[in-house]
């Protein structure tokens, strides 16, 4: 029982640390990013690493998200006559849940990791040291651009991947599961509205927040050469993924409640 | 000239500093030897404050470094160079860009200023028409002289160099020691060098510091440590292993 209770005693020692230290590492990205210079240079390369390197994987996720969801919604929905309803069911799904956080899980995967494991690489062979003693703050210059790239590219990865996820809902709807193309559009375009792309675009900005942060943060801490940057690389994306997941829960609560 | 006053410092329950006095005097090479894992290099970042102290204070041309705050410890360690183990050179830059990279950083000098700085350090460390090569691509010799001459570029008054010859061949080893002793008299810079090669310390130094457990146990000249009774001196010098290190 006394083991027990020390395990747990550390359990709440250790998450309570871990927890300070994001939260510390997060606020500093709003005393940095006002500070001078504003690294539009550094902003841009990220801006092309997560958003439009971060293209294709997309297009070919969301397309065949929308797919495979219209091929079961419609089968569902023939049940009880009501296929005209996938095209709704799919862009309303996409637009408010599924595109935000598959798009950011697509960019931790791909991103995220990366991030990772070169601020790790960094950090391990003292180049983070090396700016700090070049009279250069590490956070400022490799951190907030990240972050500031992130927050604008996940939402337009995100209008992509509904776009083209409808796109294939639209092919797999009415190309295939022969459902009359005017009522799948009609109720589509009735049911879809603005405030729910919108509710969908402020999470993903969150969600890019989030996921730049915990992967810049566990690269900064990483130690331990080439083992300490693999295990803080595996921690980002699984924290990262994590967070996303429970932040979802919360935000879609709340987005819920405003709309409503 | 940079003062320590009895610095501490712990990692864990390791102590890794305990207690550290000593002066560096200004414009001189001081050396700091000791066995590996003694802390030398934590010791040296001590004086960029890449590390804080425990307990204890450091003094910089009277400035008490751990009362600064972020801005003005960005101002104050652009009074620094400093060339680490492994170089730390930028791996996503070519060696004109990691060279040039402080000049952007801080000065307002235009490309073709930067350009010209970049190619008189490059030849004041022996190394010219490898602006385009990539770190993977320099060998271990060139990564360090690219590594000092971003050191040098913005003529700092102090210059730390973390065990410069360490993984050297003693061809190389002479050349950046010599390379050390030339910046030192071309820039009458601080120079803090630390080592554990004790006869080429001698040799560069004006002034060798040995850390031993967490202490330095003695500061001198190559006569101070061969007149030294301390058992450990004496065996650093012979070479010679006992006990448990064998």
């Amino acid at each position: 029982m006394k083991t027990l209770g020390l395990k747990f005693e550390w359990f709440v020692t250790q998450t309570a640390l871990v927890m300070g230290g994001y939260t510390r590492f997060a606020g500093q990205f709003f005393t940095w990013v006002r500070q001078k210079p504003f690294r539009s240079r550094q902003i841009f390369l990220q801006m092309n690493v997560i958003g439009v390197d971060s293209t294709p994987i997309i297009l070919l996720v969301g397309f065949f998200t929308g797919a495979v969801f219209a091929l079961q919604a419609g089968y569902s929905f023939r049940l009880f006559n009501a296929e005209t309803m996938v095209g709704a069911t799919v862009g309303l799904s996409l637009a408010r849940e599924i595109a935000p956080v598959f798009a950011a899980l697509m960019v931790i995967a791909r991103v995220g990791s990366s991030m990772s494991a070169e601020l790790g690489t960094m950090r391990v062979t003292e180049q983070i040291d090396a700016l700090e003693a070049m009279a250069v703050n590490p956070y400022h210059y490799l951190v907030v651009p990240r972050v500031i790239a992130s927050i604008a590219m996940l939402p337009l990865l995100t209008v992509l991947f509904v776009f083209i996820g409808i796109v294939g809902s639209y092919i797999v709807g009415v190309g295939l599961l022969d459902i009359p193309e005017g009522p799948f559009l009609y109720r589509l375009e009735y049911y879809l509205e603005m405030k729910d792309l919108i509710g969908g675009l402020i999470k993903s900005g969150i969600f890019g927040f989030i996921l730049a942060v915990i992967s810049c943060y566990q690269g900064f801490n990483a130690h331990g050469g080439a083992k300490g940057v693999g295990l803080a690389t595996t921690r980002a994306v699984v924290i990262a993924s994590v967070s996303i997941l429970v932040t979802d829960y919360f935000l879609t609560q709340w987005i819920l409640e405003l709309t409503r | 000239m940079i003062k320590l006053f009895d610095i501490q410092k712990s990692f864990g329950k390791n102590k890794v500093l305990q207690g550290i006095s000593f002066v560096i005097p200004k414009g001189k090479i001081t050396v700091i030897i000791g066995r590996s894992g003694e802390g030398k290099s934590v010791l040296l970042k001590h004086l960029i404050r890449l590390i804080n102290p425990d307990e204890g204070k450091i003094l910089v041309d009277g400035t008490d470094i751990l009362s600064l705050n972020e801005i003005e410890l960005k101002e104050f360690r652009k009074k620094f160079g400093m060339l680490f183990q492994n170089a730390a050179l930028f791996d996503s830059m070519n060696v004109f860009s990691n060279v040039a990279f402080p000049l952007v950083e801080h000065t307002n000098m235009t490309d073709h200023e930067i350009a010209s700085r970049v190619h008189e350090v490059l030849e004041l460390v022996g190394l010219k028409d490898i602006d385009e090569k990539m770190p993977e691509e320099l060998s271990g010799g060139m990564r360090k002289r690219v590594g000092l001459a971003r050191s040098i570029a913005l003529l700092p008054q102090i210059l730390l160099y973390d065990e410069p010859t360490t993984g050297l061949d003693p061809i190389m080893t002479d050349a950046i020691d010599q390379l050390i002793v030339n910046t030192q008299k071309q820039l009458g810079v601080t120079s803090v060098v630390i080592s554990h090669d004790i006869e080429a310390s001698f040799r560069i130094a004006d002034r060798v510091a040995m850390l031993h457990e967490g202490k330095i146990i003695l500061e001198g000249q190559r006569v101070d440590f061969e007149a030294s009774k301390h058992p450990f001196i004496k065996r650093f010098l012979e070479g010679r292993a006992t006990g448990t290190e064998l």
